[in-house]
């Protein structure tokens, strides 16, 4: 029994997260289904989705909380089965969306208890490292009672950050914390991504994901989309230019039709103003599309009033996939209406 | 650090984290006051008020068994709160995250509750022998300060409390309210009670046949609780609420 324990970061080859196929189910309901990504050591990976997708209970299960209906995952390399919870638990933390404090308790005591908990050898040194990093070193002997709900966000931060752990699940890190503490948390996150930290941040703020995260997942009960930021814009939206003249054009077709990296335009009606006319072309290549589009319109004598390329956010993506599948569930929700039958 | 050390190292945190918030709870620290007061008061006042002629009544039974009650009902209190106060607060999650153990979890709790349990009852056995020494007859305090029953207080006080602790602990991690968790771990202490007043009064004869019956049955049911509470212990249900 007298084994050694395995010293954290032994192990670097290989994603430091995977999952394939992973599923669960409590009875009859799904909360994630066939799930399955790789995801390497320092990369910020977003795990989006609206509430009920099934996030919280995929991060509880790669954190060896509860068990997987079906499926097989590794984290930090160790495949994720009953017998290897200790050891993918020495290896990961955990930010739950709840900070989960002992309020009666000081941010110092609160600390103690956790790096007790992973057994650390150097406790007192991690704490203040830990509680430098969340610019909370001055409120080390204050009760976790009676701070507020954004300094108990960094404390429940701070508490992650304990074990330098190889892969640190962050669930909605900046909820509740003011832009300042925010911007510091998102520093925070870079400077763990730079030391090879895995970050699987669960995040409602889409701004924040595009950001910071490397790739984005956007679960949906089952993965609806997984990629950079930029690759799922590109999957869902075409690139369009935007051009706005100061009067509509007499033969818009004669002046886009032949236009190289032109693949087709319409006229948006609904953006004209003042007798301006506002027209969408879609576009394979921007950089050749908009200097092109601009001599044709210039040389046939029209008034220019701007030229853009259209951006999509992932705001965007989300609202796209999202929608989808709110549609697809209220057709298959939809009553069946029957024609009564001919007398 | 090897296995063991490590498992010492997280079992100590959580002991520590428990006493620091017993410390600051005052009602627990009222409850531990209390309770042992309510089980010694009348004995303490039936021994005071007892008439030498009564000692020979008293060799036959054990008064000092009622204090039996101390660690029958005392752990309860504590150790009802240990696993649904954790989800209650929002920290069993964050606990369970971390490498500790299912075992090194509930014996740490269990210790927790153990050792004030224990540190409570036998500072009451001793200011109750003061009491009797100092102010009761002669007679009456020979016949109760007696070695063997010494023996038994010091021996069952352990063992009672450790069955104490494990259905609580039970009763705890099957538990979505604090207060129904301690009231019904409180509840579950009264037989051990009733006991201690059927040995006191004589109509269990304390005999040393029978305490050794009695303890060989302590000492089994003790390891079946633990046993019975480690099943009982399933992560996912306790996080999720379901089975």
């Amino acid at each position: 029994m007298d084994a050694e324990i395995e010293e954290p970061g032994e192990q670097r080859s290989g994603p430091a997260l995977s999952a394939k196929g992973l599923t669960k189910r409590f009875g009859d309901r799904v909360a994630f289904q066939d799930v399955s990504f790789d995801i390497g050591y320092g990369e910020v990976f977003g795990f989006l989705g609206p509430n009920g997708a099934g996030k919280t209970t995929t991060v509880r299960t790669l954190g060896t909380l509860i068990a997987p209906t079906s499926g097989m995952a590794t984290v930090t390399g160790i495949p994720l089965t009953p017998e290897n919870g200790v050891r993918i638990r020495q290896r990961i933390a955990i930010m739950p969306e709840a900070p989960g404090l002992y309020l009666r308790l000081t941010v110092a005591e609160n600390l103690e208890c956790f790096a007790g908990l992973y057994a650390l050898p150097d406790a007192r040194q991690r704490i203040q490292r830990a509680l430098q990093a969340v610019t909370l070193a001055g409120r080390a002997n204050d009760l976790c009672g009676k701070l507020s709900k954004g300094l108990r966000q960094r404390v429940s931060l701070a508490r992650a950050l304990l074990n330098d752990a190889d892969v640190l699940f962050l669930d909605e890190p900046t909820s509740g914390l003011d832009p300042v503490a925010a911007h510091e948390v998102h520093e925070l996150i870079v400077g763990l991504r730079e030391r090879g930290v895995t970050i699987f941040l669960t995040t409602h703020r889409l701004e924040e994901a595009e950001r910071l995260c490397d790739r984005v997942a956007l679960l949906n009960t089952t993965l609806r989309a997984i990629g950079r930021p930029d690759e799922l814009r590109e999957q869902l939206f075409a690139r369009t230019l935007t051009v706005s003249t100061l009067a509509p054009l007499p033969e818009p077709s004669r002046a886009f039709d032949a236009l190289p990296a032109v693949t087709g335009w319409r006229r948006d009606d609904q953006n004209d103003q003042n007798g301006a006319a506002t027209y969408i072309l879609t576009v394979s290549d921007a950089m050749i599309a908009a200097p092109a589009v601009t001599r044709a319109l210039v040389a046939g004598g029209a008034d220019v009033l701007s030229i853009a390329e259209s951006h999509h956010s992932l705001e965007d993506v989300y609202l796209e996939l999202i929608n989808e599948d709110v549609e697809a569930e209220r057709t298959a929700s939809a009553p069946v209406v029957r024609k009564a039958a001919a007398p | 650090m090897s296995m063991k050390n490590v498992a010492v190292t997280r079992m100590l945190a959580l002991y520590s984290k428990e006493f620091r918030e017993y410390r600051r709870n005052r009602s627990i620290v009222a409850t531990m006051a209390v309770i042992p007061l309510g089980i010694v008061f009348f004995p303490l006042i039936e021994v005071l008020a007892a008439p030498a002629s009564a000692a020979s009544a008293l060799l036959k039974g054990d008064p000092l068994v009622i204090l039996l009650g101390i660690p029958a009902i005392l752990p309860s209190i504590l150790a009802g709160y240990a696993i649904v106060g954790e989800r209650e607060q929002g920290t069993l999650e964050p606990m369970l995250t971390t490498p500790i153990q299912r075992s090194e979890l509930l014996l740490a709790k269990a210790l927790a509750a153990l050792v004030p349990t224990l540190a409570v009852a036998y500072v009451v056995y001793a200011l109750f022998l003061t009491i009797t020494r100092l102010f009761a007859q002669p007679a009456i305090a020979a016949a109760v300060l007696q070695g063997p029953d010494l023996l038994v207080q010091i021996l069952f006080t352990p063992l009672i409390a450790f069955l104490s602790i494990w259905v609580a602990i039970g009763i705890s991690t099957r538990s979505s309210d604090v207060r129904v968790a301690q009231q019904l771990a409180a509840i579950t202490g009264l037989p051990t009670l009733l006991v201690a007043y059927l040995a006191a009064f004589n109509v269990i004869p304390a005999t040393l046949g029978v305490a050794l019956v009695i303890a060989t049955a302590l000492l089994i049911l003790d390891g079946i609780g633990w046993r019975i509470v480690s099943a009982l212990f399933d992560r996912e249900r306790l996080i999720t609420g379901t089975s």
